[in-house]
């Protein structure tokens, strides 16, 4: 999982260098999240779509039959798992897993962001890996807990698994779905939530704190575990013991750096990260060179995030 | 004398749930107060509450909807529209999930005041790609809408009523979508009404009919999509022209559509829009309010005396709904005070 992460952190930045700017510190945060998601905890069968994803049809309307991007995460079947990615700012981040996993051609990255293509900047449900229409951020959790609801009421096996951004929380609707989660009983409900403290203003204990956010959770009858979002181990065991009875979160604290050292100098402007100079640019090619070589990277991944 | 239906939709729900297994009832604690409380002690395994929470309920609705299930959420008109908007927008609109969405006490029905009057509802609900937009005028209207709903690929709004309904038109004739109800014929002024309104101008056409004034009279249940032919040649064929009557602002809703049509048609008629003139409301009765934002048989009778050119005189005494209890439409005389 390691090396998966290792990957997806490359091919975020090897994007970012083609174009100049990306959502670069998400996939520093988040890789190995989304690694121990696909890798250790889902159950999930083999992708049902195409490895290089087709342009974009149209929306969904009347008679118009739309493409799913959860093709990508495999059949739906009672036995296996969902998922359901809420925040969608991340998607390069999903689709570079989704390459490490070979659920996605790498040349699929080749469309991302580019005009009539399905593989978009901030994914839509017809984007590669994403099931609803998240852009709106804090409306996936409510969604995932209607499809985990009707799984309940099928008597379905299955899990449902979201992965939530910490921002998230800031948003009311969040903690109404957590509520239902709880009164409803569905505790076959997991939630990852990449804790890596930044939003778009700046760091989330300037902009609005979230915190004490393990408290809170479980004030609403939620179990919530707090771990290193960079030990795939601790991810995995996270989700030990489900189902029982209660939804489960995993708040897993990450570094928004970790693996790319050279973005520190830009905190605590890490939202979206523009490489405007040469020099800056060259910063980013050596941090690339980094991630290519096979040697552990020497950086500060023994820091504690 | 006009029947008297006593809360059709709690026992038709009900009806509804028994026959189709995958009916889900949705309430945002409200329950009682959108008639789904017979569903909750008859259904209670397919009755699921979420608390003052909606915009958490829409999200919810979606996945069930996406899952194969038919949630019929029931909350205020105003709950559904205003406040979680987004999540109606992009959570159910946006991958046209068949969820529907009953909004009580629309427009000026309601006793809660300013806070409590959808008098925007359509127009928030008309602009959003995929919805299906419905108003019920009568009990036999709402008893057959959920017919009418369930068939349609995709989100529906229905402007539902509450409480003691008149039954203005026949119980064997159910609402069609995209089908208005032609109530009356005639060629010197046509009217399109919808709601509580459709029988506001009932009461008038008769009268209007003894002073040689003839309506070409139809209830617009349909108000997106407006494509009915029935409407659209109403709107090209009046000798003095065309009103509309709604419980809803002029911007957005019947009014608008009709605006809509006649333009993209070409019809040079001359049209009043009646309805809240760009105006929120406050909490009163709602006879009181229907009078005071002129959306009554009396503003009617007004617009129609302009566009024909004379006044009529016709005694306003026989425009006050006698057939009607004096909580009127929507306002259940079993509990007037309440919400």
């Amino acid at each position: 999982m390691r090396r998966v992460a290792r990957g997806v952190r490359r091919r975020a930045v090897e994007h970012v260098l083609r174009n100049g700017g990306g959502y670069l510190s998400q996939a520093c945060s988040s890789a190995e999240l989304l690694a121990t998601l696909y890798g250790r905890v889902m159950r999930l069968g083999p992708s049902a779509a195409p490895m290089v994803p087709p342009p974009f049809t149209g929306t969904p309307g009347k008679g118009r039959e739309p493409i799913s991007g959860s093709a990508y995460n495999g059949p739906r079947r009672p036995e296996l798992d969902r998922f359901f990615f809420s925040p969608v700012h991340y998607s390069l981040v999903l689709y570079a897993t989704l390459i490490e996993f070979g659920r996605l051609a790498p040349e699929g990255l080749e469309a991302f962001n580019r005009d009539g293509s399905t593989v978009e900047m901030i994914g839509a449900e017809h984007s590669p890996g994403i099931e609803v229409t998240a852009g709106s951020l804090g409306q996936t959790l409510s969604q995932a807990g209607g499809v985990a609801l009707a799984r309940k009421l099928r008597g379905e096996p299955g899990r449902t698994w979201v992965m939530m951004s910490d921002g998230e929380l800031q948003e009311g609707q969040t903690w109404e779905a957590l509520a239902a989660l709880a009164f409803h009983g569905l505790d076959r409900v997991g939630i990852y939530i990449d804790v890596n403290g930044q939003q778009c203003d700046g760091p989330m204990t300037e902009v609005m704190t979230i915190e004490p956010a393990v408290e809170r959770i479980e004030a609403f009858g939620v179990t919530a575990r707090s771990v290193d979002g960079h030990d795939v181990d601790a991810l995995a065991a996270a989700c030990d013991g489900m189902p029982d009875g209660r939804p489960r979160v995993v708040l897993a604290r990450t570094d928004p750096c970790r693996g790319l050292p050279a973005l520190r100098a830009r905190s605590p402007k890490l939202h979206y990260v523009r490489f405007a100079s040469e020099d800056e640019r060259q910063v980013l090619v050596e941090a690339l060179r980094d991630l290519q070589s096979d040697d552990e990277p020497c950086d500060d991944e023994q820091e504690a995030p | 004398m006009i029947e008297l239906v006593r809360r059709p939709h709690r026992a038709n729900m009900v009806s509804w749930g028994k026959e189709h297994l995958e009916a889900l009832v949705l309430s945002a604690d409200l329950t009682g107060s959108c008639e789904a409380d017979g569903f909750r002690e008859a259904l209670p395994e397919r009755f699921f509450s979420f608390g003052m929470a909606e915009q958490n309920m829409m999200g919810f609705a979606a996945g069930l909807a996406r899952e194969g299930f038919a949630p019929w959420v029931h909350t205020f008109a105003v709950f559904i529209c205003r406040r979680p908007f987004d999540q109606v927008a992009m959570s159910i609109a946006y991958p046209n999930v068949p969820v529907r969405l009953l909004g009580f006490l629309p427009g000026v029905t309601t006793p809660g005041g300013v806070t409590h009057q959808a008098v925007d509802d359509l127009a928030l609900m008309r602009v959003l790609p995929n919805m299906t937009v419905l108003e019920c005028a009568d009990a036999t209207d709402v008893q057959s809408v959920l017919a009418a709903a369930h068939e349609i690929d995709g989100p529906v709004y229905v402007r539902m009523l509450r409480g003691e309904l008149p039954r203005l038109f026949d119980a064997a004739e159910p609402l069609r979508v995209g089908r208005a109800r032609l109530l009356s014929e005639g060629d010197d002024l046509t009217v399109l009404s919808s709601g509580i309104c459709t029988a506001e101008a009932m009461r008038l056409a008769p009268l209007l009919q003894d002073k040689g004034v003839r309506l070409r009279h139809l209830s617009v249940s349909t108000l997106k999509p407006f494509d009915d032919q029935a409407v659209r040649e109403a709107l090209a064929s009046s000798r003095h022209g065309v009103i509309t009557l709604e419980n809803h602002s002029v911007i957005g809703g019947l009014g608008s559509a009709a605006a809509e049509a006649m333009a993209e048609a070409g019809v040079g008629a001359k049209l009043v829009r009646l309805g809240l003139q760009d105006t929120y409301a406050h909490g009163a009765s709602c006879r009181y309010l229907m009078d005071e934002y002129g959306i009554s048989a009396k503003a009617l009778l007004g617009a129609v005396e302009t566009l024909v050119g004379e006044q009529l005189g016709i005694d306003e005494a026989g425009l006050e709904p006698a057939e009607l209890p004096a909580t009127s439409a929507g306002q259940d005389a079993a509990k007037p005070e309440a919400l």
